[in-house]
């Protein structure tokens, strides 16, 4: 038996895809042995290499706490929030991969360039276009802001985008990301650009590149439900907004 | 492509396509392949006596049509999604509506133009209801 008290640890093995553009040619995989305990997440794991081992292991994270979207990765081959996927939740009898998530151009080890994201992202104007001026604040029943409740949940992580293979093999395509936050507005029904947002996404490169996939689904970490969402916005594009 | 919305188009024609398909792709499979004898029936008179019914010959031009446009389109998206070579990527977009045009045009000559009772076969090789020589 145990010590009363004292919280058992393991040592987990991560395997990180390391990448540094002034002196590598190629990415590489390096391995760390981290002494965790079960209620670590993988986050920590990266703190305690960056901390403790390698100084200049990098990866962007800002709140840890799931809401700030910055630490999106690839983890064991999924797309994950690193401060939200938890020790315990994984198989550590086996080492754990960590990457950077694909699709993106890369920088540095963990972190991409998440303009061209970004840019997917404004093209769809994700603001509230209104040109009534009421006196007093816009109404708007329980059942119109359910409609779109569940895409305004997104905190821009990228995951989903980045899970994307139609995004993976042409960066060109809007991806889940900019259709969620579309959606967002094209179904309040205080807004009014919904037709502008949907003949944007009717475009070329727009929802029509949208192969039903379910990846977006998978990796969203806000459990957003994405592939429906994207559904939704196909038919808002070929039948008309029903709010 | 923002008046025409080509891609919607596309997306809807696949859809409504499919659910044709669905029908015609196992009329056909039954037809062919199950029905009075099967598979080991088809021969040369089993085709052109088909192919001489003109509910059979409208049939077939629909499945032709749909199957070469269904089939072309999602060659052409798949195309999109793996060649990223512009050169290369417009060489087998070429190629591939060259030969859709080519079967379209072939298999519908052959279903309103095949002649079911050539001169000069034996009897037995054709449909029964060509005339004796
Ligand atoms: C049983 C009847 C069929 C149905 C219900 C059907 C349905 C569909 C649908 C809905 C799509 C679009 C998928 C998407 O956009 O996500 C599709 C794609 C495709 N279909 Fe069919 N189809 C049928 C028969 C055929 C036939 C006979 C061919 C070949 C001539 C064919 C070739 C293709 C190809 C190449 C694609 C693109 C594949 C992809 O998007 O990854 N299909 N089919
Ligand atoms: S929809 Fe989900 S996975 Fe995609 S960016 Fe938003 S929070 Fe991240
Ligand atoms: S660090 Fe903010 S979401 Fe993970």
């Amino acid at each position: 038996m145990s010590e009363l008290g004292v919280v058992q640890s393991f040592t987990v093995t991560f395997i990180v895809r390391r990448f540094n553009p002034e002196t590598d040619t190629e990415p590489y995989w390096q391995d760390f042995d981290v002494e965790m305990f079960s209620t670590d997440r993988v986050l920590d794991g990266l703190h305690k290499i960056k901390w403790d081992q390698d100084g200049s292991l990098s990866f962007r994270r800002s709140c840890a706490h799931g809401i700030c979207g910055s630490d999106a990765m690839r983890i064991n081959g999924r797309n994950r929030l690193a401060c939200k996927t938890l020790i315990k939740d994984l198989d550590i009898s086996k080492p754990v991969y960590v990457e950077a998530i694909k699709g993106l151009p890369l920088e540095k080890d963990l972190i991409v360039d998440m303009e061209p994201f970004f840019a997917a992202y404004r093209e769809v104007q994700p603001f509230l276009q209104s040109t009534s001026k009421p006196k007093k604040e816009h109404h708007q029943t329980i059942e119109q802001r359910e409609r779109f409740d569940d895409t305004t949940k997104c905190i821009l992580c990228a995951a989903c985008t980045t899970s994307c293979p139609v995004f993976w093999t042409d960066g060109q395509y809007f991806g889940p990301a900019a259709i969620v936050s579309a959606h967002r507005f094209i179904f309040d029904s205080r807004d009014e650009a919904s037709q502008v947002r949907l003949d944007i996404l009717n475009s070329k490169e727009g929802v029509w590149r949208c192969r039903t996939t379910f990846n977006c689904t998978e990796a969203c970490p806000r459990g957003i439900e994405v592939t429906k969402a994207i559904a939704e916005v196909k038919q808002a594009a070929i039948s008309g907004v029903r709010r | 492509m923002k008046t025409l919305r080509l891609e919607r188009l596309g997306w809807i024609f696949m859809r409504l396509s499919g659910v044709v398909l669905i029908a015609l792709i196992f009329t056909h499979l039954t037809v062919n392949l199950m029905q009075d004898g099967g598979v080991k029936a088809i021969d040369f008179a089993f085709v052109a006596g088909k192919l001489a019914n003109p509910f059979w010959q409208w049939f077939d031009t629909a499945l032709l049509w749909l199957a070469l446009i269904h089939g072309t389109n999602g060659m052409r998206v798949v195309i999109q999604d793996y060649v990223l070579r512009p050169r290369l990527r417009k060489v087998l977009l070429t190629l591939l509506a060259v030969s859709t045009v080519t079967l379209i045009v072939l298999g519908t000559l052959v279903i309103f133009t095949l002649d079911p009772c050539p001169a000069g076969t034996p009897a037995d090789l054709l449909p029964s209801f060509c005339p004796a020589v």
